[in-house]
Order: C-alpha cells, then sequence, then structure tokens
C-alpha cells in the first residue's frame, strides 16, 4: 500500500509517504509558508523513495479542524493531484492525527486534543487508542473551553496548543495533565498517513468535490436579515 | 497548446479551455452571486467555501465539453492576484497542484491582465499598441498596451472604482444587490434631463478617477427628492451619465496623448449599454469582449495564460498568490520559444 499525505491545517505545513507500514515525512514549522513548501515537500517525499505520484494508491489529507486557509489548501492539493492521477483521496481528521502522534511520541492512550480555534474557542476532540489507532470518543467541536462538560476521568492527558493557550479556562473543569511538550504537537502528514490506512481499508474514497475540509465553525458571517434584528 | 484556465479571485468559479490553435474549447461558470446576496455583499470566507465545492466539477465538465481528458491538456493557467486572498488560494492550490500532477507548466495570471485581454478571444481581436479602459468592480485603469506584458497605467480611480460606485450608490437607492447591473436597467427609464451630476476631475489635468463624491451627491439628491420611483430612476439616469461621460472624456485624452487609435473596455462596468454607445462616438476603433467576458470568467485566464506559456514563460512548482499585484510589474514573456 502506498498512500500520500499531506497537511497544511495548522502553523505547521508537511508531506509524508507510507510504503506499508514506513513513513517518511517532511515537516517544518512554517507559519503562512505552506503555498511555498507544499508541493516541494511532496516532490521531496517521493523523490526519496524514487517513486511518483502515478505509483500511489492515494493521496491523503488533513482534512481539519484548522486554519481554514489552510484547510483549503490541502483540500485544493489534495483536489489537484487526486484528477491529476486519477486516485481516490482520503479524508483524515487533524485531531485524530496529534492523538496518534501524541501516542506514537509519548506512549499516551488518552488524550483531550484541543487547538486554539481563535475567538476564544477550541477545536476539541477526545481520544483513545485502540488497537494502536486514535479513535474518537464522541463528537469533535467548537467550544468555549469554559463550556466543556466538566471532566474527571482519570489518565487523561491535555494535548495541542488549546492547552497552552487556554490553560487557565480548562485546567478548572477538565482534569488532565499537560505539558508543554504535548502542547507542542501539530498534526502531521505522518499520523495523516498512518491513520489513512485504516480510510483506505475501508475503501472511504473521496473523489472531486468530495475532497472538502471539516470546518466545524460554520456560521462565519451575519445575514442582512439577521443584522437587522440585532 | 491546450490550456485549462482557472479563476477564482472573487466571487465567481470559472473554468475555461483555450487552445492557441483553435480558440476557444470550452468555458463554465458558477456564479455565487445568490450565496452572497443575503449578506448584502461577497463574504470573502463563504466565497472561498464555495470555490472549493464548485471547482472540480467544473473542470470536469469543461473538459467532457471540449472532448477532453485531462492528459491533452499542456498547461494549466490560474489567477494568482489581485482578488480576495482565500478565494485566490483555491484556484492557486488546485491548479498548480493538478498541473504539477499532470507534469504540464503552469502560469500564475495577473487577474486584470486576464481582462485587458478578453477581447482578444473575439472574431476581431485588437492589434497593439492600444489603450485599455479597466472598469470592474475593484479596479478602474486606463492603460497603454504596447505588448502583452508591456503595461503602463496611464490613469486610475483614487478612491472607489467604477463598479463599486455603481454597487454602492445601487445600495442607497434601496436597490437589490448585485445592485450595479440593476441601476443600471432602471437608468434607460429615467429622464436624462431633471438631475445634472458633477463630471469628477475632468477640469483638471491628467487621468486619474475620483467616484466616490458622485455617490454621495447621489444620496443627497435621493434625500431631497420626493423619493418616488420616478426620482429612482432620474437619479440612477444622472448619475450613470455622469460616470459614462467621465469615462469617455479620459478615454478621449488618453486616445490624444498616446496617439492610440484603438480602445479596448474590459471588466464588469464593460457591459454597461450607455458606456458601450457613448464610446463609439471616439475618434478610434473601439473593441469589448462580448458581455458574458466583460466580468470574471475562466476564458480571459485561459487566454493570458495560453499566450505566456506558447511564449516559453516557466515557473517554478510553488502556489503562488498575490493579492495585490499591478500590472506594471508584469513583465514580458520573453524567452520566446520556437514553433514546432
Ligand atoms: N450593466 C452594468 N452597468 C454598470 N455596472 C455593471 C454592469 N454590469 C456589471 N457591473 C458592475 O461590474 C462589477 C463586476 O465586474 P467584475 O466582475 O469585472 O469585477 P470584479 O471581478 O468584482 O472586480 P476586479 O476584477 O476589479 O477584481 C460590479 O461592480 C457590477 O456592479
Ligand atoms: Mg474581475
Amino acid at each position: 500500500m502506498k498512500i500520500l499525505a499531506i497537511d497544511t491545517a495548522t502553523d505547521a505545513c508537511s508531506a509524508a509517504l507510507l510504503i506499508d507500514e514506513q513513513v517518511h515525512c517532511e515537516f517544518a514549522l512554517a507559519p503562512r509558508q505552506h503555498t511555498q513548501l507544499i508541493l516541494a515537500q511532496i516532490e521531496k517525499v517521493l523523490a526519496e523513495a524514487g517513486m511518483s505520484l502515478q505509483d500511489m494508491d492515494a493521496v491523503a489529507f488533513g482534512r481539519g479542524p484548522g486554519a481554514f486557509t489552510g484547510l483549503r489548501i490541502a483540500a485544493g492539493v489534495t483536489q489537484g493531484l487526486s484528477l491529476a492521477a486519477d486516485i481516490p483521496a482520503l479524508a483524515v481528521s487533524s485531531l485524530a492525527a496529534m492523538a496518534q502522534a501524541a501516542y506514537h511520541e509519548y506512549q499516551i492512550k488518552k488524550a483531550y486534543v484541543g487547538l486554539d480555534a481563535r475567538m476564544q474557542q477550541v477545536y476539541w476532540g477526545e481520544y483513545q487508542i485502540q488497537a494502536g489507532i486514535a479513535v474518537l470518543q464522541g463528537k469533535e467541536q467548537v467550544i468555549a473551553p469554559e463550556d466543556l462538560p466538566p471532566k474527571n476521568s482519570t489518565g487523561f492527558v491535555g494535548v495541542g496548543s488549546a492547552w497552552q493557550v487556554y490553560a487557565d479556562s480548562l485546567h478548572p473543569h477538565i482534569q488532565a495533565e499537560s505539558h508543554s511538550t504535548l502542547q507542542a504537537i501539530y498534526p502531521s502528514a505522518e499520523y495523516i498517513a498512518r491513520l489513512a490506512v485504516k480510510e483506505y481499508k475501508s475503501q472511504q474514497y473521496l473523489y472531486s468535490s468530495e475532497i472538502q475540509p471539516v470546518y466545524l465553525r460554520n456560521k462565519v458571517a451575519q445575514t442582512l436579515i439577521e443584522r437587522a434584528k440585532v | 497548446m491546450k490550456i485549462l484556465g482557472i479563476e477564482t479571485s472573487c466571487d465567481e468559479t470559472g473554468i475555461a479551455i483555450y487552445d492557441t490553435e483553435q480558440g476557444l474549447l470550452a468555458d463554465a461558470l458558477y456564479s455565487q452571486v445568490k450565496l452572497h446576496a443575503k449578506y448584502g455583499g461577497v463574504v470573502p470566507e463563504l466565497a472561498s467555501r464555495d470555490h472549493i465545492r464548485k471547482i472540480s466539477p467544473l473542470i470536469k465538465s469543461v473538459t467532457q465539453q471540449a472532448n477532453l481528458g485531462l492528459s491533452d491538456l499542456d498547461g494549466i493557467a490560474y489567477t494568482s492576484g489581485p482578488g480576495l486572498i482565500g478565494a485566490l488560494m483555491v484556484g492557486a492550490s488546485l491548479g498548480r497542484s493538478l498541473a504539477w500532477g499532470l507534469n504540464i507548466p503552469a502560469l500564475a495570471v495577473h487577474h486584470m491582465e486576464g481582462h485587458l485581454l478578453a477581447p482578444m478571444l473575439e472574431d476581431n481581436p485588437p492589434k497593439f499598441p492600444f489603450i485599455a479602459l479597466l472598469v470592474s468592480g475593484g479596479h478602474t485603469l486606463l492603460v497603454s498596451v504596447k505588448a502583452i506584458g508591456s503595461y503602463k497605467i496611464l490613469g486610475e480611480s483614487l478612491d472607489d472604482a467604477a463598479g463599486e460606485a455603481f454597487d454602492k450608490t445601487a445600495k442607497m437607492l434601496g436597490l437589490a444587490y448585485p445592485g450595479g447591473p440593476i441601476l443600471a436597467a432602471l437608468a434607460q427609464k429615467g429622464d436624462p434631463d431633471v438631475y445634472h451630476f458633477p463630471r469628477p476631475m475632468i477640469n483638471r489635468p491628467g487621468l486619474d478617477f475620483s467616484f466616490s463624491g458622485l455617490k454621495t451627491y447621489a444620496l443627497t439628491t435621493w434625500q431631497k427628492s420626493t423619493q418616488t420611483d420616478t426620482d429612482r430612476a432620474n437619479i440612477a439616469r444622472a448619475f450613470q451619465d455622469a460616470i459614462v461621460d467621465t469615462l469617455f472624456l479620459k478615454c478621449r485624452r488618453a486616445l490624444k496623448q498616446t496617439g492610440h487609435q484603438r480602445l479596448v473596455i474590459a471588466g464588469g462596468v464593460g457591459a454597461n449599454s450607455a458606456l458601450r454607445e457613448k464610446l463609439q462616438q471616439l475618434n478610434a476603433e473601439i473593441f469589448f469582449p462580448r458581455l458574458a467576458f466583460c466580468t470574471d470568467n475562466g476564458a480571459m485566464i485561459a487566454y493570458a495564460g495560453a499566450m505566456r506559456l506558447y511564449a516559453g514563460q516557466q515557473e517554478e512548482a510553488v502556489i503562488q498568490t498575490r493579492p495585490r499585484w499591478s500590472l506594471e510589474d508584469l513583465v514580458v514573456p520573453s524567452c520566446q520559444k520556437e514553433r514546432g
């Protein structure tokens, strides 16, 4: 199985190539430079394996949540690659990719993953590792940290930038440990690729306009009628 | 060479295929006007979200229309700017990576170069050099065009663009969105002799424009009127006459100043029939794109990109967006390729 994966959901930008169990990843923390970097990263991971896009079985992308423009870069590039090589696309959650990273790198099996969503909100997802895979418990959501229902299960760890930015609003009611290394975990194409294996096996293939970001925040403007009511 | 053009700079997704041998092969447009109407104007984030939903199906439909496969394409041209950054990003990301995946060149096109070359898609295209009057939602420019890529801006609007002035005035008069064309239609019913609006900046030398004062003038006139439908039509008429006259006078001045004998009109306001009619009085050959190619479209981007790619212009595999980008920063495509 050969999967090319990309992620541009946050300040991080990455491309990875998965060949069976092996993953090679190019990763950079590069705010606002995704358009400059992403194709070069893709070229690099392919070149290192001596492969071309046409050799791929699928292309996986970080579908969000995350920064809107970044999500559309990933979706746009994925639409382009999928069209060009006539291969399916696979969508993977950026929050799941963070939970998977925490497991692979720090053996964390229960994670409250939170990304700073600006506007005093977080993108939030709760994950547990099952058979080596980060599995979402409940739903992903965009929510003010203080509005999250109190949690006191044991063994959970806080992962992602939300734990740094909103520590004061999370800690009172969310029982979890967190430290700076875990807060610095970004979604990475490496884990997009690893999680995409399951999508590929279960044939969750996407094509053309099905290749879309998941924004979570869907109310972005007020209509004239709504403004008139205020 | 068969070039796919991708336009996503604002609120229309435009896709087309231009062939340097056979001309325009296919063209498709999805307009988001209805989506933004509810908000009273373009909401950039919603525009971007709609582009990413519509773009791939449109690409498929133009290739089918042209009876081609993607592998028959020789290059991809995408609008790189100016425009809304998030919207541009969609066309640029998809276009650049599609070209990369197909192993064909891509070219980042200047949206206004697309507009000003749009009349080249018609049966009787203008020869160089010419003056271009670019009048759209975001721009009012008089440009001296010596060749593709050789542009000198002779004048521009110091405040509102012509289309913007149409839209804002329409809104003040209580017309529906998007107001420009509605105001223009209403003006046809108005009496030209009831109101007379000033012609801004015509007594000053130079070729710059200023339209924001006209909008205020229209508002005060409206407020002082009895606000009937007739008043509204008469004000629309006076407003349109003032814009058309001003554009006319500046075009005449630009032709005189440069000695050029051809005038090209492009951009959304170029669809205005009063303007089209008035400019015929100029002592010059006048060129318009067809109405559908006055406003944003993929065909003009495919054409501009095709000319540059045909001339051998090359770019790295980088997704380029330039929300602010002057026409004067463009270069003449140099490395002229031998025709095989
Ligand atoms: N018949 C008409 N009379 C006057 N204005 C018109 C007419 N039809 C369209 N317009 C105006 O043209 C503008 C849209 O043109 P266009 O699509 O070329 O602009 P844009 O793409 O939004 O701006 P830009 O190209 O500068 O980025 C709007 O302002 C609209 O009101
Ligand atoms: Mg335009």
